[in-house]
């Protein structure tokens, strides 16, 4: 498993050739630069898959964790310590899986999606380093390794949210998710602290004994990462940054805000799951009411957005709740009795990776095509797009969870595991099951169904009601259409890997067995849905929809602005924390310290100015100050002292 | 006799050979041999070092015990000679230049002289060849600092230089003198036995600190310094900065360590005094500098303060974080000190801070290297002055002179300052005519690559640091 640091070193590599040497290379140049690493490293990822689930469980049952690099960094005392290594377990290593493949078809889609782009190198550059950083952070081997690499995949967000710097709302939503997620992750590294000093260690094995005699003091730490976790994952009420997110390039939206990164909190939950499972299960219930209420507002507020990447974050937000509702609701680590969730958990990132990419990617292409992400000014756009049509049709069909696609299989594991737990959270989370299907199919019905813009929009030029002539969406060029195609056919059958002979809660085989209750009814709810959605949404101008439009205005205003959670978050940092707190400490700051500082300044200087005389250039004075000195020294000691 | 032990004598011995054939090839090598002696010359410093790193060394006596050597101070015989060689290599336009050319050869052997004066001091266990050692690496240097004798600036440092140097010798020889009058011997291990803190002995302490203080350019005496590093040619400004510098505060916690080990109270008290001042005052004046070289001379006395916060705890930890410091500051020094080299070459005339205004514009590499060399002489995280630093204030703060540390900690944030003053006038203040574009000799570019390289490598490295750990001694 030597050859793992190579996955963990191309990146950084091509990172370091871009970012010094990309302005002196050509677009084209620099992009294969990327991908060819890129490719590389899914190569190396996939072999690394192969060997390591071919090479079978150990005596115990149970896939071994190798560390095939490990140096101690920062020896802090004798047991505490930080490391710096690549550690390899059944979830890192899917997580490998996931990130480079996600990854490879982002570098190829956009070849065509950035074309021309001024920047272009850097774009590759800062995927580059977004991969190394992601990469690391799955393949930590301590708690502490993982966390600075969360930091760097959060910088290396900030830097392709704001790609487009010139454009104010790029910046000012890099700079929003920068700071939210920053707020979250300093919870996290007070949990980190806190775990660090308890039990011992950053490592993710810590000796029992000791966190039995921690007491109290572990579930806080737990519950203070799962903060950092929810920060990175938009989990409400931190979830604000993810909708702006999007003013990014669109391959990125669907690297890092749908595959990747966010998913970086549930793994987290997952990585620290023995731990939480033991120490702190009733954190691991909030975490599941929180994951609740985050799906069903996500779901929500996606089901009355406009603007395409809007309600594919929203629905982003939803899935990753889903995701660690799954990991919250287990009740011991065992899969056959309350540990469900866990792979449930894992098999939905992985499929849900997949499919929301691919969503991602064909936004990219319709934005692409129509130059708007309104869904105003898209509309029966099958007829001229008909490979993004056909995928993006697919992934509606996986998210909304119809067999046999791949979103089907994780999302019915994961329900079960919820009526396992409970009646009452099976039911909610079936309702947004539903509402998934229902705002997916939406979407889908207004770009690629009813009389659109571009069908209204000839003939308003013909009568001269316009004067411009529109031009007409065409189909994406062939690098960007393949990694739909891919991303299509993996959603397709995605669904089949028997997911929970790789992964579980323990770490032993499991087979998954459909409960059919549950796969009917959600099969019967997501139907429902849909024909709702057909009815509603097919054909301009439905009457239900006018009138349910009509009927519950205000309700769908306050959904349309996200239920005011902006505008709330304002109020408490502008109105609160600015104006009642950083004023009068600004004025502290300015009057009393500075004043201080300022009264120390002129002191020195003065000083400085009197003890000139002493450097006269004349050496017989310099003579007698060393003479001096040397009386006054030997003076002291012989009376003083 | 067992002749094998001379082997541990190894840097010595090479020295002594790249010294006999630097002075052959001086004499012999004639027209187009003269052009290759400064690469010749470069090269057989490597040589040098390469053979002083080799396998490590063990412990042993010879001449009668008046010799002692160990691994540690292999280690630092061969961090002298690393820096040596850096600074030679950047020496080379300087002596390549129409006054020097002709005299290159002198610099050579001088400069080795000194080199093996150190070691000799290092090693030694005896007051007599400890002098020795002393004087052969204080009388050339003064050669060397009047180097560019057509210039009335460098003749003048050389005579202060000389002058100075010769009082400290004379007040130090008293010191020592008084130490052979009350123990009866010069060799360390016999006299530790003798030592009782009679007020005669305390004396000859001072005396003896006095003369180490005045290498190590600490407050009170270190006046000669300013002067003396404006005059002298920016090489030697250099060499006598880190160089002369370490391997004498190596010295002198040796001996503080090995002779005075019953007086430790008052030698602490010295140094605490001396540590304080030097610090203190030497910020004090830099903050009013404006003269580069004259600049980096009272940056170097401050930085003398921070070594000794090492010597003070006389521990294991302190002369590691002692050996370390130094280290690091050979890089960060003599990457400053080849900058300011460089534009002196290039503008032919001494630089002052407002000659760097604007300097980014032109110059961004070099301008890049000089903030990150004074990041780290400030001792800003992450680059490697900031772990010396930290090393150097734990060890402190170990022996527990917090106060001390606490003093020291303030005096950065002084530092910080007027390290940053430089860094502004480089990148902020505007200029109409900053100084043009210019590309310096090969020599030196690698020279400085190294020293960029040692800056941000030796911090995070934390492999070297534990070498240097494991091999120190404490008392």
């Amino acid at each position: 498993m030597e050859h793992t640091i190579f996955i963990m070193a191309l990146p950084l590599l091509s990172f370091l050739i871009l970012a010094l040497a990309g302005m002196k290379l050509s677009h084209k140049v620099a992009g294969w630069i990327g991908t060819l690493s890129l490719a590389t490293v899914t190569v190396l990822s996939y072999s690394t898959a192969i060997l390591y689930f071919g090479a079978g469980r150990g005596a115990d049952g149970l896939f071994p964790t190798l560390t095939p690099y490990n140096f101690t960094w920062l020896p802090l005392t004798e047991s505490l310590q930080i490391d710096m290594g690549i550690m390899l377990d059944p979830i890192s290593v899917m997580m490998l899986i996931v990130i480079s493949t996600v990854s490879l078809m982002v570098h190829i889609y956009s070849f065509g999606y950035m074309k021309g782009e001024k920047g272009f190198q850097r774009y590759y550059a800062f995927l580059s380093l977004f991969t190394f950083s992601m990469l690391g952070l799955v393949v930590a081997t301590n708690i502490f390794q993982m966390y600075i690499f969360w930091e760097l995949v959060g910088v290396s967000s900030y830097l392709l949210i704001g790609f487009y710097y010139t454009k104010k709302a790029a910046i000012a939503a890099s700079k929003k998710a920068f700071i939210v997620t920053r707020f979250a992750d300093l919870f996290f590294l007070v949990g980190i602290l806190f775990y660090g000093y308890y039990a011992g260690t950053f490592s993710f094995t810590p000796e029992a004994n000791i966190l039995f005699s921690a007491g109290i003091v572990i579930p806080v730490a737990l519950g203070l990462m799962f903060i950092g976790g929810a920060g990175k994952s938009a989990m409400f009420p931190l979830h604000i940054w993810l909708p702006d997110a999007m003013e990014g390039p669109t391959p990125v939206s669907a690297l890092i805000h749908a595959a990747t990164m966010v998913v970086a909190g549930v793994y987290l939950v997952a990585r620290m799951f023995p731990i939480f499972i033991d120490f702190a299960p009733e954190v691991l219930h909030i975490i599941a009411y929180i994951g609740a209420f985050t799906a069903l507002y996500a779901a929500v507020v996606a089901c009355v957005q406009t603007d395409i990447k809007r309600v594919l974050a929203f629905s982003t937000i939803s899935q990753i709740a889903f995701m660690m509702v799954a990991l919250g609701v287990c009740t011991s680590d065992d899969p056959h009795t309350g540990g469900l969730g866990y792979m449930a958990s894992m098999f939905h990132l992985f499929t849900h990776a997949m499919f929301k990419g691919l969503l991602f990617l064909g936004a990219g292409a319709i934005i692409h095509a129509v130059h708007s992400n309104d869904i105003s000014f898209m509309g029966g756009l099958r007829k001229y797009m008909p490979v993004t049509h056909i995928t993006f049709l697919v992934a509606c069909l996986a998210i909304a969870g119809i067999p046999p696609f791949s979103g089907f299989f994780s999302k019915d594991e994961i329900l079960t595991a919820c009526y396992n737990y409970s009646l009452m959270m099976g039911v909610f989370m079936s309702f947004v099951a539903a509402l998934t299907a229902f705002y997916m199919f939406r979407l889908y019905y207004l770009i690629f169904w009813r009389r659109g813009y571009y069908e209204t929009q000839p003939a308003m030029f013909k009568k001269g009601e316009i004067e411009e002539k529109p031009h007409t969406p065409h189909e994406a060029s062939l690098t960007m259409t393949v990694p739909l195609i891919i991303l299509a056919a993996i959603s397709c059958v995605a669904g089949f890997i028997p997911f929970g002979k790789f992964i579980s809660s323990n770490g032993e085989a499991y087979t998954i067995h459909l409960s059919i209750a549950v796969a009917v009814s959600s099969i019967l709810l997501a139907t429902v849905a849909i024909v709702i959605a057909t009815t509603m949404y097919m054909k301009d101008q439905n009457k239900v929809a006018l009138i349910l439009k009509a009927r519950s205005k205000k309700f769908l205003t306050a959904a349309y602005h996200r239920f005011y959670m902006d505008e709330l978050w304002l109020f408490v940092t502008k109105k609160i924390i600015f104006r009642g707190i950083s004023r009068p400490i600004a004025w502290f700051d300015k009057k009393i310290i500075d004043g201080f500082m300022d009264i120390l300044a002129t002191t020195t200087q003065l000083f400085s100015r009197q003890i000139k005389r002493f450097q006269s250039g004349n050496i017989q004075s310099y003579c007698i100050w060393f003479l001096l000195g040397v009386m006054m020294l030997a003076l002291t000691l012989i009376f003083l002292i | 006799m067992n002749y094998i032990q001379f082997l541990q004598m190894r840097p010595e011995i090479s020295l002594l050979a790249i010294f006999v054939a630097t002075f052959i090839y001086d004499l012999a090598a004639r027209g187009k041999w003269r052009h290759y002696f400064h690469p010749i010359v470069c090269l057989l410093i490597m040589i040098h070092t390469a053979v002083c790193l080799g396998e490590s060394y063990s412990e042993c006596e010879l001449f009668g015990s008046m010799y002692y050597t160990n691994p540690m101070i292999g280690i630092v015989k061969t961090i002298l000679s690393g820096g040596t060689l850096l600074l030679v290599m950047q020496a080379n336009k300087w002596l390549r230049s129409a006054n020097t050319t002709h005299k290159q050869g002198e610099f050579y052997t001088l400069l080795l002289s000194t080199l093996f004066g150190m070691y000799i001091m290092i090693s030694a266990r005896h007051f007599l060849l400890f002098f020795i050692g002393l004087e052969l690496a204080s009388l050339p240097l003064a050669c060397l600092v009047a180097f560019d004798k057509y210039r009335h600036h460098s003749a003048e440092a050389g005579v202060k230089y000389i002058l100075s140097s010769m009082f400290s010798s004379a007040v130090m020889i008293y010191g020592i003198s008084f130490l052979y009058g009350t123990t009866g011997t010069l060799y360390f291990a016999d006299m530790v036995a003798n030592i009782n803190g009679s007020p005669l002995q305390i004396f000859a302490l001072v005396l003896f600190f006095a003369g180490m203080g005045f290498k190590i350019s600490l407050v009170p005496f270190h006046l000669w310094t300013a002067d003396t590093y404006q005059g002298a040619p920016t090489v030697v400004s250099s060499y006598l900065s880190v160089i002369s510098k370490g391997a004498a505060a190596f010295t002198l916690m040796v001996i503080l360590m090995k002779v005075f080990a019953p007086m430790m109270k008052h030698w602490q008290i010295i140094t605490y005094i001396l540590t304080v001042a030097s610090i203190t005052v030497a910020n004090l004046f830099a903050i009013r500098q404006s003269d580069l070289k004259r600049f980096m001379a009272f940056s170097s006395i401050s930085q003398a303060g921070y070594i000794m916060l090492a010597v003070i705890g006389g521990t294991k930890d302190g002369m590691s974080a002692l050996v370390f410091y130094v280290l690091v500051y050979i890089f960060a020094n003599l990457a400053v000190f080849g900058v300011i080299e460089t534009l002196e070459h290039h503008t032919r005339s001494s630089v002052s801070r407002d000659d760097c205004n604007g300097l980014y514009k032109t110059n961004p590499r070099l301008t890049l290297l000089m903030t990150l060399a004074l990041f780290s002489l400030a001792g800003i995280p992450p680059f490697a002055g900031f772990f010396s630093k930290f090393f150097v204030f734990m060890s402190a703060f170990k022996a527990g002179f917090w106060v001390l540390v606490f003093i020291a900690l303030i005096n950065t944030v002084v530092s910080l300052y007027y390290y940053l003053l430089i860094v502004k006038a480089m990148y902020i203040t505007p200029n109409d005519e900053p100084i043009e574009h210019f590309n310096s000799s090969k020599y030196s570019r690698v020279s400085l690559v190294i020293c960029l390289a040692g800056i941000l490598l030796l911090g995070i490295c934390s492999f070297i640091f534990e070498e240097i750990d494991r091999l120190s001694f404490g008392m």
